[in-house]
């Protein structure tokens, strides 16, 4: 039997990201997936009889060129910046050209330039944010040469700009985004649109403190080097997990599908290898675990070999999805009032203001979802037509709030829920419900059930300045590594966090290579 | 005013009573009241325990001559129980309960995650699957926290369950002529369990006088019953109920340790350095590095390989006859070097003892030439006596009768 280096459970894309770093550096890797196809969130499904959905994500906005590069990631169209369009059912569209609105239509000049001086001030701010992005967020205690460099040359760029700049990034910092919003805008669609990009996958409205945060990560992203900007590849969402799996396998990396883990291999706090779900055990000295960080510690791992402090936090990590994903299969291509041709293949997003989002978001405190929700939709088959059969075309949406702790439950508000999403739409796109020959809502629970994601969250715990950097996912496994040696993890619950980005997984191989000890 | 206000008003009265009464008393109360002649009570764990009950030092020699009895009840007691207990169990404290056989006691200590001692005490192996931890501290939610993925029931039985250190040297034979048969059988920490009333007691040669001694536990219930059946047969061996002063000073004699008197427990630390580890304590010798992993082992190992131990336990002896309690250590009489936490003359070892937590090397490297500036009052004037101090083994005082078995009748 061969044997190998590392295994890594999880073949979504940090997974295979970290996987074939690690290949790459010389190692021997075993990939081990539960499911019977590699990509994690990113893994397609057919929702109904000829339409397919291409996953969890619809869009890419982050993905490291760094990785992408390092790893030989063969996916193209990044050079397509998609618009976004933010629609309020007035049939007057605002369209953001460019990365996250280089150009904006629809608003007037003096909107436009207010917003030219916010996204100028964002996108500087978070330029500073992004320097964390590539590196083990720094261990306090254990402060390496490099995040002194790193500490410094924040430092350096705070000033660069002036005492003035310096001073307002840490105004603004822990801000909420409404309040931020406010101070440069009056345009309700834009303000409503950046209440909707702060909180998406947040436990957080716009009013909520550190809100501002989710603008700042979604900024920290680029694409072709540009903060903000977003692409949906060549050939549709469904070419990432083969990107990454074909990248994987030029690598050397083994991968097993349909192979689950039962249990990772530890003895007074170093771990030697995993045991299957059918019982085999396979050992290896380094164990990569790109699945949720609650999963490894809480399942996997026996409690026995973590600390009760550990297990605590890692108990506390928040981790409950908000956001329900909609896949629709239409007879036509939908009629978007106000939407114009040309960015019907960008993002579109269904809000009136700030407030409509804050006030979807009241309910969601209480356990309930929201009768008035927001959402971004997109319409998948238009850069994929293999989709939908000929003539048909497919709708993804990522809906807020849906809270993963319905106090009704799911199973009763799963109907009523789609019933709105789908009134919803049909005010934005009359005549689209008569075009529905399927729906397939999925609620936080769904998406915990189909892609292994405790709590149906996509960053793999909530993406807060409490369970961020030196705190992802929590403090004694901030770092890739965790208090059991040889056990590292590389998932969206590590540092950075969740979206497409390959970035948690690299970060962890690198680190692994490097040999560091802490 | 309407009937719901005032049902409000009764229930926030009500909520208050317990400041009327703001001591919990043991189940042993009314025993101990009777005999109190010097009303010297003080507060353990929120009980009314005495301090003394007529006089501090005869109470000592009741310890070290007849039978003393010592109400023990206040101590914090948990039930652990189920098929995981002893898997549990060695995760949360330090030596490895593998080998505490059934009806055993070891003296044990637990940690948190970064090696700091949250707090010691005894562990009694009830049955394969049930298990006593008694200790100083309340523990009960790092108690339910640690029991996640165990099949484990954790319990606290602090007052249901009455206890009674007897302690001394006839202290079998007052056990003997109080029908205990085949109490004679219990070696040092082994547990036995005897017929009392229409249920049973547990009896455990345990203690915490270094003397020969047992402990009993009892459902309330059945406490004073208990009390008068040990009490009358302890009459003829001269049995005295006795207060913590007393108890200190024999504790002192034995070498234990209190927490929150000689280290202070990691929960209750706010000072960030005021924290031990198991070594730091003279508490090395219960981390078994060889057992399953447990709470705090890398970080006392790491600790360990680094060097980084900061503080060390010592065993005190110092000229003189004056208690150098709370005294500082130094070394070379003008480098501070650590504190006394806890000193006595002995009248056992006829020496002048103490317990001191040294700032290391002091204590580790530096043994020689310590002192200690004892500040004794003296009519409203500190007399600063510097007096020589050299590091001594503990205990302070070795009993033979303590482990002798059977044990002996006087």
């Amino acid at each position: 039997m061969t044997s190998f280096d590392a295994i890594v459970i999880g073949a979504g894309h940090n997974g295979l990201a970290a996987a074939t770093r690690l290949a790459r550096g010389g190692r021997r890797v075993l990939v081990l997936e539960a499911a019977n196809e590699p990509g994690g969130a990113t893994r397609g499904r057919e929702f109904a009889p000829g339409f397919r959905s291409a996953g969890l994500a619809h869009l890419v906005n982050r993905l490291d060129a760094d990785v992408a590069r390092d790893i030989g990631l063969d996916l193209a169209g990044a050079d397509t910046l998609l618009p976004t369009t933010v629609l309020d059912g007035s049939g007057k569209a605002a369209v953001l050209h460019g990365a996250y609105g280089e150009r904006i239509d629809g608003v007037s000049p003096g909107e436009a330039d207010a917003f030219a001086a916010l996204r100028r001030k964002l996108v500087f701010q978070a330029g500073i944010l992004k320097r964390f992005l590539r590196r083990p967020p720094p261990q306090i205690g254990a402060l390496s040469l490099g995040d002194l460099s790193t500490f410094a040359a924040t430092g350096f760029g705070l000033i660069r700009k002036g005492r003035g700049e310096g001073r307002d990034f840490l105004r603004m910092l822990l801000m909420n985004v409404a309040d931020v919003a406010d101070e440069y805008l009056s345009d309700d669609r834009l303000k409503g649109l950046l209440a909707f990009d702060a909180t998406l996958g947040i436990h957080l409205g716009p009013r909520s403190p550190t809100s501002l945060l989710g603008l700042y990560y979604r900024l920290t992203g680029e694409v072709a080097g540009k903060a903000g900007g977003q692409f949906v590849p060549a050939g549709g969402m469904a070419r990432v997990a083969p990107a990454f799996l074909r990248a994987a396998e030029k690598a050397g990396v083994t991968l097993r599908c349909g192979t689950s883990v039962g249990r990772i291999l530890a003895d007074r706090g170093r771990a030697s290898g995993v045991v299957l779900g059918d019982g085999t055990e396979i050992v290896a000295p380094v164990i990569v675990s790109a699945i949720h960080p609650q999963t490894t510690f809480l399942r996997l791992v026996d409690p026995a070999e973590s600390g009760t402090g550990f297990v605590r936090s890692v108990k506390n990590v928040r981790s409950h999805g908000n956001v329900a994903k909609l896949d629709l299969a239409l007879d036509r291509i939908p009629n978007f009032t106000g939407l114009p041709a040309e960015a019907r293949g960008g993002r579109i997003v269904l809000v009136r203001s700030m407030e409509q989002v804050e006030e979807a978001f009241n309910p969601a405190k209480y356990g309930e979802f929201s009768s008035d929700p927001v959402m971004e939709v997109t319409l998948p088959s238009l850069a994929d037509p293999s989709l939908a059969p000929s003539g048909g075309c497919t709708v993804s949406a990522l809906v807020q709030y849906a809270p993963y702790r319905l106090k009704a439950g799911w199973e009763s508000g799963k109907p009523a829920f789609l019933r709105i999403v789908l009134d919803t739409l049909e005010r934005h796109a009359p005549g689209l419900g008569k075009s529905v020959v399927a729906a397939s809502l999925m609620t936080p629970v769904d998406i915990e059930t189909e892609y292994n994601l405790p709590g149906g969250h996509w960053h793999h715990g909530e993406l807060q300045a409490d369970q961020l950097l030196v705190n992802r996912p929590t403090g004694a496994a901030s770092g890739y590594r965790t208090p059991i040696e040889g056990l590292y993890l590389a998932s969206a619950g590590a540092h950075p966090g969740g979206g497409i980005s390959g970035l948690p997984g690299w970060n962890a191989a690198r680190h692994i290579l490097s040999g560091a000890s802490a | 005013m309407n009937a719901m206000t005032k049902s409000a008003a009764e229930l926030r009265r009500a909520a208050r009573n317990h400041i009327l009464a703001p001591r919990l008393e043991s189940p042993f109360h009314d025993r101990l009241m009777a005999l109190s002649e010097v009303n010297d009570w003080y507060n353990w764990a929120g009980y009314k325990a005495p301090h003394a009950l007529f006089d501090g030092e005869l109470e000592y020699f009741a310890i070290r001559s007849t039978a003393a009895l010592f109400d023990i009840s206040p101590m914090v007691k948990y039930r652990i129980a189920g098929p995981d207990a002893e898997r549990y169990l060695n995760r949360l404290t330090l030596r490895d309960v593998r080998k505490l056989g059934v009806n055993r006691v070891h003296y044990t200590a637990w940690c948190d995650d970064h090696g700091h001692v949250l707090d010691d005490g005894t562990l009694f192996r009830l049955g394969k699957n049930e298990f006593r931890l008694c200790c100083q501290e309340r523990h009960l939610p790092w108690l339910l926290d640690s029991a996640f993925g165990f099949a484990v029931d954790i319990h606290e039985e602090t007052e249901e369950i009455a206890g009674l250190a007897l302690q001394g040297p006839t202290s079998y034979a007052v056990l003997r002529d109080a029908g205990f048969a085949g109490v004679e059988q219990l070696k040092p920490f082994h547990i036995g369990a005897f017929p009392h009333e229409d249920g049973d007691v547990t009896i455990s040669r345990t203690g915490f006088t270094g003397d020969l001694g047992y402990e009993l536990f009892v459902p309330r219930a059945r406490a004073l019953s208990l009390w008068d059946r040990v009490w009358r047969a302890g009459a003829p061996h001269t049995i005295r109920a006795i207060g913590y002063g007393a108890l200190n000073q024999a504790r002192i004699e034995a070498g234990f340790i209190v927490a929150n008197t000689d280290f202070v427990t990691a929960e209750g630390a706010l000072r960030a350095d005021r924290v031990r580890m198991p070594d730091e304590i003279g508490l090395d010798w219960l981390v078994d590095p060889d057992k399953p992993n447990f709470n705090g082992r890398r970080a006392i190992l790491d600790a360990r390989r680094n060097q980084s131990l900061k503080h060390i336990l010592v065993g005190l002896e110092i000229e003189g006859n004056i208690p150098a309690e709370h005294a500082i250590v130094y070394h070379r009489q003008k480098h501070e070097a650590g504190l006394v936490t806890a000193a006595i003359w002995s009248p056992t070892a006829k020496r002048n003892i103490a317990i001191a937590s040294l700032e290391r090397p002091y204590g580790s490297k530096f043994t020689e030439d310590l002192w200690v500036e004892i500040y004794a009052m003296r009519e409203l004037k500190y007399q600063k006596l510097m007096k020589r101090a050299k590091i001594v083994p503990r205990p302070f005082v070795r009993l033979a009768r303590r482990t002798a078995s059977p044990p002996g009748l006087t």
